[in-house]
């Protein structure tokens, strides 16, 4: 698995994409610093496009991949090597290089900004390894997708409409069964609910560093319990990596009895 | 060497293995013929592990090869469409094949044979058609495996490859290799084949020399004599 | 100088004397005219367990009015200490007085009296009266300074007393619930004081003031209280300036009080379902400016307050920088610094007639082709999301999601459910220094 890592790794960091990629990230980074002067107001700008931006990426990024290696994969097929090494050495290929050039394209402006004497530092930590998990989850999501569907159109359709789903119409059910059930008691669902979408997860460990005092505003108990100490963070971390989890193993499961 | 029993597989509705049973016991070249949609890729790429089958067994060296990996070392494959990673250079995808494989390979005569020396530093995705395929051809037998399976092998090749490659798979007949081919080219199977495979609708129909089907169908050219299985067949 | 302070012979001198610890350099040349004047009058009975006189009682007993009670360095069990003369308890060495829990320890109920650098401990608690460290009853003139109470129920208490300074104390209380705990500086009926530099913490209410006019706070730091860091009831024409709010159950309560100025304050950090920075309920011509807000699940909760002047305050990172309930007229907003609240403003009628005009709204996405440093487009502070999170609270969590930043777009483009006039017409392009 290991050398599949190696080869979709050093296919893609070649690769003009990856580049795009990481150069977008690097001006998006140099841009918002130098517009806002403000280390913290860039952080809140970056989130906002990171739960939204990086997700599609990681989808069309991941599905693309894979429909654009199908006769590598074929190649790779009948040689003695497992099947299920062949798919998660691809997986962890464009993963990995989608998650260096995040990391790095963002990382670098803002060291050379000062991150390190500033004290925004965990937060953008925080952007950063949230930023990496949903890069993770979309792009073995995508994954998933792909190896369901032979037909690339209708793959890739399907991974747009996933996006489109986790983006904003979640939210937009989650608010609206929120104000039709009103009457009820409602904390322990919204928090449920929030933990069913990994953007919604991820967005939840960047409220809780961002904007801890308005979500103490409200009463519930579970609210409190959540928000109010190191439970949130956890659970949430804890959600992400089975997010992540979760779809690795689908994939492994399916390339295994999957013709080609 | 490969001995199959009872394949059954379908896609989706479409059946395209019925029942199909073929032992290939001793060494030698075998075509595998069909009309398109007979089974013919299904059947090799069941043996390769690519197609799970529904039903029935493969075994190899007496080996059942499903949930196994390990006896495809014993095989060596040249794919349909070669089509490889684009951002690799010839000689990185050489070098990748070796490094998965790790076994003792002689590219370098191939190489030559082929004159492949001026393409090995440019990436496969400025290479033309016959040119991928000459570099995939390479690849199929720079290894030494008692087993090849060679699908299309002549598609884009220049009368001089193609000769090469005549004389490669006849050398690797002299080794004492089983080789299995695919081809719509009657004319080269004609010439390097020694058993005829013949599928129709997911089964073996015919299997033996050339010779024998000839006698069988009553013609005097390989051509003619499939052509008229086809027909037969239909009329029946 | 301590001396000096005890030299006053009449009412009349000791007042020109507690002018000169306002204006200390000011006095020296008039110190120096008491010492050589009334010198031969005034005496200082020392108390030790070794002097002449070894309980602070004894000593208020021999005392004559104007003379000093020298408290040295050692532990006095004593409560219910009345000082009915006017005189000067001044510690040497932080002496302890230990109330053991009995009740009250010091009462003033004479004019004149300074109470200076004791530390007094274990004031008892009752369900039935208000013991205090300190209380001062209708008395003028007094100065309480340089103390440090622990262990108490209710610190210092001023009771219909007026004209007196309450200056650099510290308070440390250690209270657990409200009802059983107390406020550590309260004023009831008092007028024209002076609370400065003092330290408040751990008690029910840090300061608390019913019924008192022309106050002055300044410079206090009041954190950790279980109720309010600052209350104000029925009180009118106070100031507080330069004092820090932190970390208390809900932060400054000013109810049913008018003309109060609040300026450059500080609230930090005041969290909490009830939480706010500063509570607004029935104010009427109110300033509040140059103040900071950072932090606070509400920067300012404003109720049926009228005719408030809100200029040059900072709100950083607040849950709501300022929330508006019920009736409030003619407040103005302007020259502010809204920076990175979850909600800048949160109204919750569509009636608006209050002014926003020329403050920094972090969240303004304008432009200003004239750079004339306002932009171009006016800023509509309330989003849709804070009149949805005020109707269903637990929306909360989809804070921030592209779904609210869509909805919230299309209600900034077309109003809806949020008051149509309410926008700051100049928004500034830089925030105000």
């Amino acid at each position: 698995m290991l050398k599949i890592l190696k080869y979709s790794f050093y296919d893609l960091i070649r690769s003009r994409w990856s580049y795009v990629y990481f150069l977008f990230y690097l001006i998006l980074g140099f841009v918002l610093l130098f517009l806002n002067n403000d280390v913290s107001k860039a952080v809140i700008t970056l989130m906002n496009i990171i739960i939204v931006l990086v997700p599609l990426i990681g989808t069309i990024f991941g599905i693309m991949y894979y429909y654009n290696s199908k006769e590598f994969t074929e190649l790779l097929l009948a040689q003695p090597i497992k099947r299920s090494s062949i798919f998660l050495g691809q997986y962890l290929g464009v993963a990995g290089s989608l998650t260096m050039s995040l990391v790095l394209g963002l990382g670098i402006p803002f060291v050379l900004y000062g991150l390190f004497k500033s004290d925004a530092i965990f937060d953008f930590s925080l952007l950063l390894v949230t930023g990496a998990f949903l890069t993770m989850i979309f792009t073995a999501l995508s994954f998933n997708i792909a190896i369901s569907n032979e037909n690339k159109i209708k793959g890739f359709g399907y991974a747009v409409l996933l996006w489109l789903f986790m983006a904003v119409i979640y939210d937009g059910l989650f608010l609206m069964s929120l104000i039709i059930f009103k009457e009820y008691p409602l904390d322990t669902f919204s928090l449920a609910a929030t933990m069913f979408n990994p953007i919604d997860l991820s967005r939840t460990l960047i409220l809780l560093k961002l904007d801890i005092s308005a979500l103490l505003g409200y009463t519930g108990a579970v609210f409190k319990q959540f928000f109010g100490t190191d439970q949130g963070l956890i659970i949430s971390l804890l959600m992400l990596i089975l997010w992540t989890v979760f779809p690795i193993w689908r994939l492994s499961y399916k390339s295994k009895r999957q013709d080609f | 060497m490969i001995q199959i029993e009872n394949l059954h597989k379908k896609f989706g509705k479409n059946e395209v293995l019925l029942g199909l049973d073929l032992n290939i016991e001793k060494d030698g070249i075998f075509a595998v013929l069909g009309p398109n949609g007979s089974g013919k890729t299904t059947l090799i790429k069941s043996i390769l592990g690519m197609v799970i089958p529904n039903q029935g067994t493969i075994l190899m060296d007496g080996i059942a090869i499903k949930k196994n990996w390990k006896y495809r070392q014993q095989i060596d494959y040249l794919p349909q469409i070669a089509n490889f990673p684009g951002n690799l250079k010839v000689k990185e995808l050489i070098r990748m094949i070796k490094d998965l494989r790790q076994m003792p390979s002689e590219e370098e005569r191939l190489i030559a044979l082929f004159k492949l020396e001026p393409f090995l530093d440019k990436k496969l995705s400025t290479l033309s058609g016959g040119t991928k395929q000459k570099v995939n051809i390479v690849l199929a037998f720079m290894f030494d495996c008692p087993l090849l399976i060679l699908d299309e092998p002549t598609t884009g090749l220049d009368p001089a490859s193609l000769i090469h490659l005549k004389e490669l798979i006849q050398n690797e007949k002299k080794n004492g290799k089983t080789i299995l081919i695919t081809s719509h080219i009657m004319q080269f199977v004609a010439e390097v084949a020694d058993t005829i495979v013949y599928l129709l609708e997911g089964k073996i129909y015919f299997k033996g020399s050339i010779d024998e089907l000839m006698t069988k169908t009553q013609q005097t050219n390989l051509e003619h004599a499939i052509a008229a299985i086809a027909t037969t067949h239909d009329n029946a | 100088m301590y001396e000096n302070i005890a030299l006053g012979k009449s009412k009349f001198q000791y007042q020109i004397f507690y002018f000169s610890i306002m204006h200390y350099t000011q006095s020296l040349l008039a110190a120096i005219y008491f010492i050589i004047g009334t010198s031969l009058y005034a005496n200082t009975i020392p108390i030790c367990s070794s002097c002449k006189v070894t309980s602070i009682k004894k000593g208020i007993e021999i005392a004559k009015d104007f003379d000093t009670l020298l408290i040295k360095k050692g532990v006095y069990k004593e409560f219910n200490i009345l000082i009915d003369k006017p005189l000067t308890l001044l510690g040497e060495n932080f002496p302890v007085i230990d109330g053991e829990d009995q009740g009250e320890i010091i009462r003033i109920v004479s004019d004149n009296v300074t109470v200076d650098g004791l530390f007094i401990i274990n004031v008892g608690t009752s369900y039935t009266s208000d013991y205090a460290a300190i209380r001062v009853v209708r008395s003028e003139h007094f100065l309480i300074q340089n103390v440090v109470l622990e262990k108490l129920f209710f610190g210092i208490y001023l009771e219909k007393s007026n004209n007196g300074k309450v200056y650099h104390n510290k308070i440390i209380g250690d209270a657990k619930d409200e009802y059983n705990s107390g406020n550590g500086i309260q004023l009831w009926y008092s007028k024209n004081v002076e609370v400065d530099r003092n330290i408040v913490q751990g008690t029910r209410d840090g300061i608390y003031l019913e019924f008192s006019d022309h106050i002055t706070i300044n410079n206090n730091i009041s954190t950790k209280n279980l109720r309010y860091g600052l209350h104000f009831m029925f009180s009118n024409d106070d100031v507080y300036t330069n004092n820090t709010f932190e970390n208390n159950g809900a932060g400054v309560a000013v109810m049913f009080s008018k003309r109060i100025l609040m300026k450059n304050n500080t609230f930090k950090k005041n969290w909490g379902t009830t939480s706010f920075g500063i509570l607004l309920k029935e104010i009427n011509d109110a300033e509040i400016i140059g103040n900071t807000f950072e932090e606070n699940t509400i920067g300012i909760n404003v109720e049926g307050s009228n005719r408030i002047k809100y200029n040059n305050n900072n709100f950083i990172r607040n849950g709501w920088a300022v929330k508006i309930l019920g009736a409030c007229y003619e407040n103005t907003f302007s020259n502010n610094n809204f920076l990175h609240n979850s909600f800048d403003l949160s109204y919750n009628s569509k009636l608006n007639d209050n002014v926003f005009d020329s403050n920094y709204w972090s969240d303004y996405a304008g432009y200003d082709l004239d750079k004339n440093g306002i932009g171009d487009i006016p800023y509509r502070p309330v989003k849709l999301f804070s009149y949805i999170v005020n109707k269903t609270p637990e929306t909360i969590v989809l804070l921030r999601s592209l779904f609210m930043d869509i909805i919230d777009f299309s209600e900034k483009v077309s109003p809806v459910f949020t008051p149509d006039n309410l926008l700051d017409a100049n928004p500034l392009m830089k925030q105000v220094k």
